[in-house]
Formats: structure tokens, C-alpha cells, sequence
């Protein structure tokens, strides 16, 4: 078990950066995500921590030891790709045992250790079963089981559960929780499922174009999101974000979204709030996940009547686009809520699930109502 | 625009059943989708219809005619696959004009050029006309592969995952596109995919299908509220539905003696021996005072809500809470089921015992 510390860590080919000056604690026996889309640099950063991939700049430590310039093997780690790398003429026992066999140690040793393992991986009725008619999720198992047995001092897993199907996907999240939290083994675990992220993740790391760009909770990352790019990659429906602009009114402030499509009374405390964090008096970019617009069927105060577009029924809930303007509101009600689409309802963005950003640069202004 | 009327249709593969009897009925203007595995035949089903196939058995008809000798052009119905098959070296505008400028259609140059200009405004690619299509985003070129569809102005549209190779936000933004555009068009779709999201969100209605065959035809409400059996209720919906093996005992379903057990339904009475119990983990519910007790598995905090996996024996019970929920792994916490909520399945089967007469649903699947 260990802590894994990057520091100003640079990989580029050229002028093509891959990862830039990335700084990043993972400590202790957590379970630290790495997340973005394809191409982010987050594979890389995994490769390089494992001592697959080579750095050009900066230092990884491990336990405080700086490692960036010895082997894969000396580092002590174990990694798990997303195709099962098992052996296919060895049994799932045997397959577990292979590193403690290899590293010679005694029979009995070895089996306790397998058992230990298995009965973690509820796999234990599964120990004589060779790959091949081992499920996807099974083989997955036994893949993760080889890595644990090793008792590494870190465990890296590169989108483990990808190739699985959603059903199976959706299963293995909860047992690769509960797995972690048996063994505690520092995970670093790739991703580009912010599901599977959110779902699984002491903290997440938010990587785009080689740059970390936030670093939190589940819960932070998705509450308080450093800017635009994490605020529309975390959640789902993505965050609306719609232009607006603040007016001072007498002990309130006006909200005014889109074009003057809607005008919502905001705490007078806003304006001050907007004037003050942004630089000049340019354009702001208002963000609120579907869950944030309240929508009532009958006419409130402070809410504004709008035309559901769309009505997108997901089962326990539904999606529904309000027309805003020429853009869409989209909103999260409960299941059959609003009866069609064409229906006019009334809707106004809760004030705690707002959030202001600088359109031109994307960063949050970190106001919280 | 056009009906569609599958009958008893049976396609095989060097004797692998791909489908077996599948009948169906999709309404002129209906936007329906074929749900299911790989495996399940939906490709099949579209090939067939669009005559790129012909089944071994069975007909089809397109607006009350039977098109069996009727050649892929003369069914005029347009198809959408996953992968975009554009021209790469041509402009947007040259490949929408393409289908327009065969032979045989004999169509005016205004007629094109409107025709092209009408399908651009509809997706809202107007900007690309004269751009290349290999410089164009995944997104962007699907919208194209989908206006080379729209201009013909075909009878139906067959549409085989456009969306899955495309991320997925772009996959939430072209779902609600894709929805718009049929209503707006007014045109039958028959739309093939294995994301039961997509299905959900689209759908007037869903046919589920499993090997080569329909399990269950009917609304999004229908299909999640009302399963037919228990691999449409644990094929759409996430997290998939709890199933729990029981045995019903005087009156209730004993999953675990004294420790889980629910009331059955009044009509269930009669009934004894092996049912699984069903449960939606959005009408589980997790506090004290539950009657039931089980101890935390997992927490996954998805943001907008979280997801507690209770373990309670060798059972695990998924339940969805609110976001600002405390919870701890491994604590000992109650939990209930909403009585209203719980379905009932026939153990062997697996079919849903109805809750009007409660036997095994035996009402033929498919016409609806």
C-alpha cells in the first residue's frame, strides 16, 4: 500500500504534449479515478505511473521514493487491462497463483493466499474453471484476482470493465467498490465513463488535452464543478449552460437567460457577487443540471411559462426539453409529469444548483447561493 | 410514409435460427424501436425489410402491400447504419444530392437543389454544405449519413445504431435531435438498437426482442412499469431490477426465512412453491424502521442520486437514494419495499404473473 505523488510530470512528442505539468497526490489506500475523453492523456498517466511509459519531465514518487527512472517491475505494482490478459490453458487457481509461484513461495502459502483472494472475488466455486468458460465478468475476476494476490503496493487498472456489456458493467462497479474496500490497495483506476467514475471514486481526477483540470469528490466534482469542460463531462443529461446576463433590481437581481427569453429574480446578493469575480463587464455563462430547474404544472410565483419540446420517459424519471428561446432548457420531472410535448409548464432555476461561469475562459466564478 | 406489418416472418443462417415467427405492427408516423441483445435478430429484422434479405417464411407489407418481390429501390425506404458511408472526397452537398441524381429518378436540378437545402435546415447543417466530408466531426457526419436519408423523402426510415459509435454526450445531444425530427417529419421509424436509454427516450413504442424472437411489444411506460418476464426487467431500466428467488409460504414470499419476507398480492393467494420477486431500486427505500435490515455493500454517488447495494444473506438489493443521503459502507441499515411496487414472476419461467387473475401472462406477444 502506497501513496503515488506526480509531480510537474510532462510527456510530449515534438510540440505534442500528452500530459503538462500534471501535479497529483493520490494517496494512501484510495481509490483515485482518472477520467476524460479519448486522447486526454489519462492512459498515459496510468503507463507512466506503472513504468510502461517513459516521462520527460518531472518525478513520480512512490512511498517517497522517486521512480520515474526504474523498471516496471521494480515498482511493484499491478496492472489491469481491459481485456482479460489470462492464461488460457490454466485454471482460475492456477492463474492466481502464478506471481506467488513465480515469486517461489511454499505450497501452502500459495493456497491460503488463492482462497483469501477468491472468497474476496466471490469466485471461490469458480477456482477449477478455465477461462474459457469463465463469463466476461468471471475472467475480469480472476484478472483482478492475479493483480490483488501480489499484494502490489499499488493497483492500476486501465478501463478494466469496458469490454463488458451494460448489465454486467453496471455489477461490477458495486463489486470493484467492495473489493477495494476489502483489500485497500491504492487504485488507480482509468476511465472514460464519468458513470463509472462517479460511481466508484474516493476522488476523480478530470483530465482534457493532457491538462488536469479538477481534482475532487464525486460529490465536489459534480456540485462544484472548476469549470465548463467538468461541469458538462460530469452528469447525465449534461448541465445546460445558457448565456446570460445580471440586472441590479431593488433587493433582488434579475437573471436574464438567452436573448430575454426568460427573467428570473435571483438574491440581490448576486449581482454584487458577478461584478466583483468578473474581470470585465463581458458575457456569463449560467450552467444548471436537468435536476436544478424546478417545474410546476400550475403557474407560481417567481416561475416562467415554457413549451416542453421533447418528453424523453427513461423509466423511474423524465427528461424534458423546454423550449427557451431558440435553445433548449432540458429538465429532469418525475415519471409522466409533463403529459406531452407541446404542454406549457412553469419552471425556475433553483438558486443553490446554479452556476456562473466566464464563457471565454470557461472557469467557474465560484459563486455559491 | 407508410405502415409496416411484419408476418410470422422466419429467417435462418446455415441453420441458426435468426428469427422465428416474429410478427409485428408499426403504425404510419410511428417512431418504434427493436430492442435487444447482440444476437437478438434486429439487424436482421431491418435487412429484411429492406429488402437487402428475403425471409425464409412469412411477409412483409409497406402501406398494406406485400413487397416480398419487391427489390430494395421499389420498398423506398432509406437506411441509416452505424458507421457513415459518405463519399469522403465529396462536399456535404454533393453527397446529399447523390440519391437524388440516379437515373431512374429523373429529377429536376431546383428540385435537388430544394430538396437539399430543406434536409440542411432540418439538421441544422446548412454551414457544412460545401465543407468535405472527411473534415467533418463524428456527430456532424452522421447528420449528413441521416440528410442522404431525408432527401429522398423515403416511405420509412430504417435506422440500425446511428448513434452507437459516437460518444456519450454527443449520443444525449442526437437521441432528443433524432426524436425532434421524426415528429417533425411525421415519418414511420423503425430504429434498431441494443441501449435501452435510447429505446426509452425515443420510442412511441418498444418491441424487445431475445433470440430471434419478441418478448414483450408496448409504450416505455409499459415495458418498465409492466415487464413481461424477467429479461425485459432486467434488460431495461438502471440498475436493472432486483430479482430475489422466494418460496410463497401461507400468505408471503419467504426470500430469507424471518428476515425477508413480503406480503404476496391478494390475487397471488392461491399460489404456492418457487416466484421471484422483483423490485425496482428506485422503490427500495433506505432508513430506519424498514422491517428490513441489511448491511452496506457499496455506495456509488452518481451526483444526481446514489445507488446503495445492501447486502442481506447472499442477496444483494440495489436501492437509489438521494444524493445527500449519508451513508456507510459496511453499517447495518434498514430498508423497505414499496408494497405497491413489487412484481411477481413465475420462478421457472420467468414470466410476470399478472396482477388481474394471477396466472402467467399467456396473451401472444407482438400484435398489439
Amino acid at each position: 500500500m502506497a501513496d503515488i505523488l506526480l509531480r510537474d510530470v510532462e510527456k510530449h512528442f515534438g510540440d505534442n504534449y500528452i500530459i503538462r505539468k500534471l501535479n497529483l497526490e493520490i494517496r494512501h489506500r484510495e481509490f483515485l479515478v482518472l477520467l476524460g475523453p479519448s486522447g486526454c492523456g489519462k492512459t498515459t498517466t496510468l503507463r507512466a505511473i506503472a513504468g510502461l511509459e517513459t516521462i520527460d519531465g518531472g518525478e513520480i514518487l512512490i512511498d517517497g521514493q522517486a521512480v520515474q527512472r526504474r523498471r516496471a517491475a521494480e515498482r511493484d505494482i499491478a496492472f489491469v487491462f481491459q481485456l482479460f490478459a489470462l492464461y488460457p490453458h490454466l485454471t482460475a487457481y492456477d492463474n492466481i497463483a502464478f506471481p506467488l509461484r513465480a515469486r517461489k513461495e511454499p505450497r501452502n502459502a500459495v493456497e491460503r493466499q488463492v482462497r483469501e483472494v477468491a472468497r474476496t472475488l466471490r469466485i471461490e466455486a469458480l477456482l477449477d474453471k478455465r477461462p474459457s468458460a469463465l463469463s466476461g465478468g468471471d475472467m475480469q475476476r480472476v484478472a483482478i484476482g492475479r493483480a490483488l494476490v501480489r499484494r502490489p503496493k499499488a493497483l492500476l487498472m486501465d478501463e478494466p470493465i469496458g469490454a463488458l456489456d451494460a448489465k454486467l458493467r453496471e455489477e461490477m462497479r458495486a463489486e470493484l467498490k467492495h473489493i477495494h474496500r476489502q483489500n485497500e490497495a491504492t487504485t488507480v483506476y482509468v476511465t472514460h465513463d464519468q458513470v463509472e467514475a462517479m460511481a466508484m471514486a474516493d476522488r476523480i481526477a478530470i483530465m482534457d488535452a493532457g491538462v488536469l483540470q479538477q481534482v475532487g469528490s464525486p460529490g465536489d466534482v459534480y456540485q462544484h464543478p472548476a469549470n465548463l469542460f467538468v461541469a458538462q463531462f460530469v452528469g447525465s443529461p449534461i448541465m445546460n449552460v445558457l448565456p446570460a446576463a445580471v440586472r441590479r433590481g431593488d433587493g433582488y437581481t434579475s437573471l436574464v437567460l438567452g436573448e430575454d427569453d426568460a427573467i428570473l429574480r435571483f438574491p440581490g446578493a448576486l449581482y454584487a457577487e458577478v461584478v466583483e469575480r468578473r474581470p470585465t463587464d463581458g458575457p456569463l455563462a449560467v450552467g444548471i443540471r436537468p435536476e436544478g430547474v424546478l417545474v410546476s404544472r400550475q403557474a407560481l410565483d417567481g416561475y416562467v411559462p415554457l413549451e416542453a419540446h421533447i418528453v424523453e420517459p427513461l423509466g423511474p424519471y423524465d427528461i424534458v426539453d423546454l423550449k427557451l428561446g431558440r435553445r433548449l432548457l432540458r429538465c429532469r420531472t418525475a415519471s409522466r409529469y409533463v403529459e406531452r410535448a407541446g404542454d406549457t409548464v412553469w419552471a425556475r432555476l433553483d438558486e443553490k444548483q446554479t452556476h456562473f461561469f466566464d464563457p471565454r475562459t470557461g472557469e467557474s466564478l465560484d459563486i455559491r447561493l | 410514409m407508410a405502415r409496416v406489418e411484419l408476418r410470422h416472418i422466419t429467417k435462418t443462417f446455415r441453420g441458426l435460427v435468426a428469427l422465428d415467427g416474429l410478427s409485428l405492427d408499426i403504425g404510419d408516423g410511428e417512431f418504434f424501436v427493436l430492442l435487444g441483445p447482440t444476437g437478438a435478430g434486429k439487424t436482421t429484422a431491418l435487412r429484411l425489410i429492406a429488402g437487402l434479405d428475403a425471409p425464409d417464411a412469412g411477409s412483409i407489407l409497406i402501406g398494406g402491400q406485400d413487397v416480398g418481390t419487391w427489390s430494395a429501390a421499389q420498398r423506398d425506404v432509406a437506411l441509416v447504419f452505424q458507421y457513415y458511408s459518405l463519399y469522403p472526397h465529396y462536399t456535404v452537398r454533393e453527397n446529399l444530392e447523390f440519391p437524388l441524381k440516379s437515373k431512374h429518378r429523373r429529377m429536376g436540378a431546383s428540385e435537388i437543389a430544394d430538396r437539399v437545402a430543406r434536409a440542411a435546415r432540418t439538421l441544422r447543417i446548412e454551414h457544412l454544405l460545401e465543407r468535405q466530408t472527411d473534415r467533418l466531426s463524428g456527430g456532424e457526419m452522421q447528420r449528413v449519413s441521416i440528410g442522404r436519408a431525408i432527401v429522398r423523402q423515403p416511405r420509412i426510415f430504417l435506422m440500425d445504431e446511428p448513434l452507437s459509435s459516437l460518444d456519450a454526450k454527443l449520443r444525449e445531444i442526437l437521441r432528443a435531435e433524432l426524436k425532434d425530427l421524426q415528429m417533425r417529419l411525421g415519418a414511420t421509424f423503425l430504429y434498431v438498437t441494443h441501449d435501452q436509454v435510447e429505446a426509452m427516450s425515443m420510442g412511441d413504442r418498444i418491441a424487445v426482442l431475445n433470440r430471434g424472437r419478441i418478448v414483450q411489444v408496448g409504450t416505455p411506460h409499459q415495458i418498465y412499469n409492466e415487464p413481461r418476464d424477467t429479461f425485459v426487467a432486467t434488460f431495461v431500466g438502471s440498475p436493472a431490477m432486483n430479482l430475489l428467488g422466494g418460496t410463497i409460504r401461507d400468505g408471503r414470499l419467504v426470500v430469507v426465512p424471518g428476515r425477508l419476507e413480503v406480503q404476496i398480492r391478494k390475487d397471488l393467494a392461491g399460489r404456492s412453491g418457487p416466484v421471484t420477486l422483483g423490485v425496482r431500486s428506485e422503490d427500495v427505500a433506505v432508513g430506519p424502521g424498514g422491517g428490513l435490515e441489511g448491511q452496506v455493500y457499496a455506495v456509488e454517488d452518481l451526483g444526481v442520486e446514489k445507488i446503495v447495494t445492501l447486502k442481506l444473506n447472499e442477496h444483494l438489493v440495489k436501492a437509489t437514494v438521494s444524493a445527500q443521503m449519508a451513508v456507510e459502507a459496511d453499517s447495518t441499515v434498514g430498508f423497505a419495499f414499496d408494497p405497491g411496487k413489487l412484481q411477481f414472476f413465475d420462478a421457472r419461467s420467468g414470466v410476470r404473473l399478472d396482477p388481474v387473475n394471477g396466472e402467467a401472462a399467456t396473451a401472444t406477444p407482438g400484435h398489439t
